[in-house]
């Protein structure tokens, strides 16, 4: 159990995941005969807490789905066919708080995996190769930023588009093919191991607590909240906020790159469907970890817990032998269902 | 710069003039690399190419003059598609017409449950139907048990829709994918519930200090668009001659939303026209007809998709500004 | 609807558990297509559900919903947790899978490449069952079109995506046939395109082919996919009777076309008895009945006997079966 829950990440988290409520409950202290809502209420009515209990109850109800789903080694071997989204979920989170949206992460991973695959073919050093995969992914998150900041396009329309446009392009750049014959070092990275771990996921939680850290502890962090609530009154306390958005944008473009690499290192292999239709996983991880969808209010900590329950999910599903209809079922009714409960959530703490 | 993208604004402005003239221009540049382009086999494939779309486009564009967007069109038609398939299968007694009926109501059944979602809780349509895109395609395995409606099940009558034709030789399935163009022209230029839509879309908060009913006329918008797309589904059949759970309609919203959307129809709401969506469509089915006649890969399909998509919202955005500057000086003159 | 599928999902998963307790001893074999809702999928599913109830052993398929190279990973891990014997694959990748097949293996299951090989990549699977000779299917194709068209004239390849390796191969050995064979000297190939096995695709291309070789005589299509397209274009076209339309596909999607006249001929092998013969093999090899080496024999009920050729591989079939409208009611996938 140690990997999952160690305690001290989580801690550091939490810490993290304060911000926002103290956010929220700085106008109500304001109200000068409202009652202060008892400990209890505010942990428990809390997005995260809900997310929290759904784990728990998606963690027996798949044990009780089958007999071979309780083993840690096989949930984190499954769990590392998902780390690349969680990691871009990471961000994601970020860019949604601040009130603004990228559905072209999947294709971005597709098109900078694919840039790394084709220069590495050509006959160039793999560094070289990566280098170039990194500075594929800037660029693609720089040109949402131009049209999103720069045009002040809506950026959900706008990322539909570059979802388009990216996947093209490197179905323009690698065609049909798979590429593969990458050196041993680079592949495999699912199969190596820190202490019975898998680096993806340790990746992924590193990932999780530096960019927890960021959000909840650094002033451009506690910026993308106030962006997020309120842009007119954050452009008027003097924050930078087109400078915080572009440098979210390009983020993005970095850490979809990377997921990219990771991609390709655990299929030794390229092609430009990798990630098809990952976007929506990635948006169903910020969601169901109870990041509102008009920006304001999230934590790193919901989705760090979403992504494992979207982990326990599929995989309980999968060696049930549930059929697959169903999951789409299932997680299109989650991504519904859990923008609901939080809309509720905030509006009742908002009152 | 800001004269340049006004220049560009006024170009424009006329979206229509500007689609027509993009499509004539095309014709010619095509024709003169291909003149195998400059065919009345190249116009019927065109034609052929376009009914799906241009009946969906009808519906996704009312959606996006309210303001909002129907991601799950594809997941609708694939379902109404393979109910529709199903029931001729089963039931091989049943009419055709009944079969469109049905595919039209459940495809509106659909929307409106869209419409529901996003009304009840205030939510944004992108993620509803983001998420009802998944919901649906997965009823599509569920209720078809995850197999294929074959050819020989699909009534011939059906099929021969897109293959013989009432008058100058225009197939049926064409004339009737105008047909539904002309009856959405007539329901959002000359009825009062139609004009709505605009008002509500040009303006949300402010719908309802005009006398619109938001949510009625919202749930309205979500249902033709799905009833449109189950009218699409049904379509499918009759083009392609089977309906398989797992391909048909996959990824048909993207088409549908970049001709909307070249058409000039403002993802800002409150704009566009049946004609410039019309337009839209043709423009996008005939780069997609003479894309593998001029010998271009297919491969750059969907990067030239995404780019059509970037350029129009730019054109889209230097007409509001153009249209804004117009206003402004029209002002500061008085 | 949450619930109500968890709850279906927990009886399916005790009924499950009783079955495999109840079938302890016997081979456990999981098949996974390429994806689910393919009709041609449905027959080999069919083939191993009556193999193993012959055979005896316990028979289960998953399916990923798309056709992609990762989505069958998540199912072959599944299935290795659950400790199968005998995991039978249509594999969508032929490289992105090696290292998730190695690991299976590695816990003692046996990996079937069946109906597709992972070309090139062999060594990551235990044997693949693959419907017929594949190197008799380019000059059986070229005779068949070449008989129809009275070997004279301009023809064209409509096939499924430009990296499918199979077709690649079918497609190459077509071009060979028809140089060396003195036979086809006056059959020229003006044109190989791809449809992307979509419906859409597959019939714009097919249009394309039409308006752009005004003198075309005939088309082939090795996929299921793209012979439907072309078969309904030069219907709804009117050129049946100038056009010939052959290819692989399957009866169920071509029954129209044989029955009005639109294709005379076209071929495909048996899917069911691809699924049959893993079946049996899988038995025979878990039991210890026969080794899983180049040269040991099995006898197939209703196939004879097979034979392991090199590297693994076996054919279901010598030659392809040719379906036409004589023949074409006595099957049904």
């Amino acid at each position: 159990m140690t990997p999952v829950g160690s305690p001290k990440p989580v801690d550091a988290l939490d810490s993290a995941g304060q911000q926002p409520t103290a956010t929220v409950s700085a106008p109500q202290s304001g109200r000068e005969f409202a009652p202060a809502r008892p400990i209890w209420q505010v942990l428990l009515i809390r997005p995260e807490t809900v997310t929290l209990a759904l784990l728990i109850g998606a963690i027996i109800v798949g044990s009780q789905l089958s007999r071979f789903f309780l083993d840690i080694s096989y949930i984190l071997e499954s769990s590392t066919l998902y780390s690349e989204y969680s990691i871009v979920a990471l961000m994601l989170t970020l860019v949604i708080i601040s009130g603004e949206i990228d559905l072209s992460p999947a294709s971005m991973m597709a098109l900078s995996a694919c840039v790394f695959a084709s220069v590495f073919q050509a006959g160039a050093p793999i560094w070289l190769a990566i280098l170039a995969s990194f500075a594929c992914g800037l660029a693609m998150g720089a040109f949402n930023a131009i049209l999103v900041i720069g045009f002040r396009l809506p950026s959900i329309i706008v990322t539909i588009g570059t979802l388009t446009l990216y996947r093209g392009l490197a179905q323009v750049l690698a065609g049909d093919r798979s590429i593969s014959h990458f050196p041993d070092w680079f592949v495999g990275i699912d199969y190596r191991e820190i202490l019975d771990v898998p680096v993806p996921v340790i990746l992924f939680t590193v990932a999780a607590i530096i960019v927890g850290l960021f959000l909840g502890m650094t002033i451009p962090g506690r910026q993308i909240y106030q962006i997020g609530t309120n842009e007119i009154a954050a452009r008027h306390a003097g924050i930078r906020v087109q400078r915080i958005k572009a440098g979210l944008f390009v983020g993005m473009g970095l850490v979809a790159s990377l997921a990219g690499l990771i991609t390709a290192s655990r299929l030794a292999s390229v092609r430009y469907d990798m990630a098809t239709g990952g976007e929506l996983q990635m948006v169903l991880m910020v969601m169901l970890g109870g990041t509102y969808i008009f920006g304001g209010r999230g934590t790193i900590l919901g989705t760090f817990l979403a992504s494992w329950l979207l982990v326990i999910i599929a995989t309980g599903m999968t060696v049930a032998n549930i059929v697959v209809t169903s999951q789409l079922i299932v997680m299109g009714v989650l991504l519904i269902t859990s923008i609901i409960a939080t809309n509720a959530i905030y509006a009742r703490s908002q009152r | 710069m800001m004269r340049l993208t006004a220049g560009i604004g006024a170009l424009m402005r006329h979206r229509e003039a500007g689609n027509f003239v993009m499509i004539v221009l095309l014709a010619i540049v095509v024709g003169l690399i291909q003149p195998r382009f400059l065919t009345l086999e190249t116009l019927r494939n065109v034609m052929l190419a376009i009914p799906l779309i241009l009946i969906a486009a009808m519906g996704q564009m009312m959606v996006i003059i309210a303001r909002h967007v129907d991601l799950s069109m594809g997941s609708i038609l694939g379902f109404s598609a393979i109910v529709a398939g199903m029931m001729f299968r089963d039931m091989p007694d049943v009419p055709i017409l009944i079969g469109v009926l049905v595919a039209i109501l459940v495809g509106a059944g659909l929307g409106f449950l869209n419409g529901a979602i996003v009304t009840l809780f205030g939510l944004p349509s992108i993620i509803v139907t983001l998420g009802t895109l998944s919901l649906y395609r997965g009823f599509v395995f569920l209720i078809s048990n995850s197999r294929q409606v074959d050819p020989q099940f699909i009534p011939r009558a059906l099929i021969q829709m897109s293959q013989t034709s009432p008058i100058l030789g225009i197939p049926w399935l064409v004339i009737i994918a105008f047909l539904t163009a002309l009856a959405s022209y007539l329901f959002l230029d000359h009825m009062r519930l139609g004009r709505q839509i605009y008002a509500l879309g040009s303006n949300p908060s402010a719908a309802p200090l005009r006398g619109i009913r938001v949510v009625p006329v919202t749930l309205l918008v979500f249902t033709l668009s799905g009833a449109l797309a189950g009218l699409a589904g049904v379509m499918y059949a009759a083009r392609f001659g089977y309906v398989n759970p797992g391909i048909t309609g996959v990824g048909f919203e993207f088409t549908v939303i970049a001709s909307v959307v070249i058409g000039g129809v403002s993802i800002n709401g409150g704009v566009g026209t049946v004609l410039g969506t019309i337009l839209g469509v043709i423009l996008l089915g005939m780069v997609n007809v003479a894309l593998p006649l001029l010998g271009v890969s297919e491969f750059w399909q969907s990067a030239i998709l995404g780019a059509v998509i970037i350029v129009a919202l730019l054109i889209d955005r230097s007409v509001r500004i153009s249209g804004q500057q117009a206003l402004a000086a029209e002002r500061s003159a008085r | 609807m949450l619930r109500k599928s968890l709850i279906a999902g927990l009886i399916a998963g005790t009924a499950l558990m009783a079955t495999t307790a109840l079938a302890a001893d016997k081979t456990s074999i999981v098949y996974i297509p390429k994806n689910t809702g393919n009709p041609y999928f449905d027959s080999l599913v069919q083939g191993f559900v009556d193999g193993c109830e012959k055979a005896g052993c316990t028979f289960t398929t998953a399916a990923p919903a798309t056709a992609e190279a990762t989505s069958q990973i998540p199912f072959i891990t599944a299935q290795t947790q659950r400790g199968v014997n005998v995991i039978a694959i249509s594999p969508n990748s032929p490289d992105a899978l090696d290292q998730v097949f190695d690991r299976a293996r590695a816990k003692g299951t046996l990996v079937f490449a069946v109906n597709g090989d992972i070309t090139g990549n062999t060594q990551h699977r235990d044997a693949a069952i693959l419907p017929v000779d594949f190197t008799k299917t380019g000059p059986g194709q070229v005779e068949l079109v070449g008989s129809m068209i009275g070997y004279e004239g301009e023809i064209a390849i409509l096939s499924a995506t430009t990296d499918a390796p199979d077709q690649n191969a079918w497609i190459k050995d077509m071009v060979a046939t028809l140089k060396s064979n003195p036979k086809y000297a006056k059959m020229t190939l003006v044109a190989t395109v791809y449809g992307d096995d979509e419906p859409q695709k597959s019939t714009t291309v097919a249009e394309a082919l039409l308006s752009k070789y005004p003198n075309l005589k005939g088309i082939i299509a090795p996929t299921t996919v793209g012979i439907a397209a072309a078969a309904q274009v030069v219907q709804s076209a009117g050129k049946a009777k100038t056009v010939h339309v052959t290819g692989l596909g399957t009866p169920n999607q071509m029954r129209p076309f044989i029955k009005d006249g639109t294709v005379s001929a076209f071929q495909l092998w048996s899917p069911y008895n691809e699924g049959l013969l893993s079946a049996y093999f899988a038995v025979a090899v878990k039991e210890g009945k026969i080794k899983n080496e180049p040269g040991a024999t099995l006898d197939v009920p209703g196939l004879g006997k097979v034979t392991v050729g090199p590297d693994h591989v076996i054919n279901t079939q010598a030659e392809l079966t040719t379906f036409n409208a004589a023949n074409i009611d006595k099957f049904n996938f």
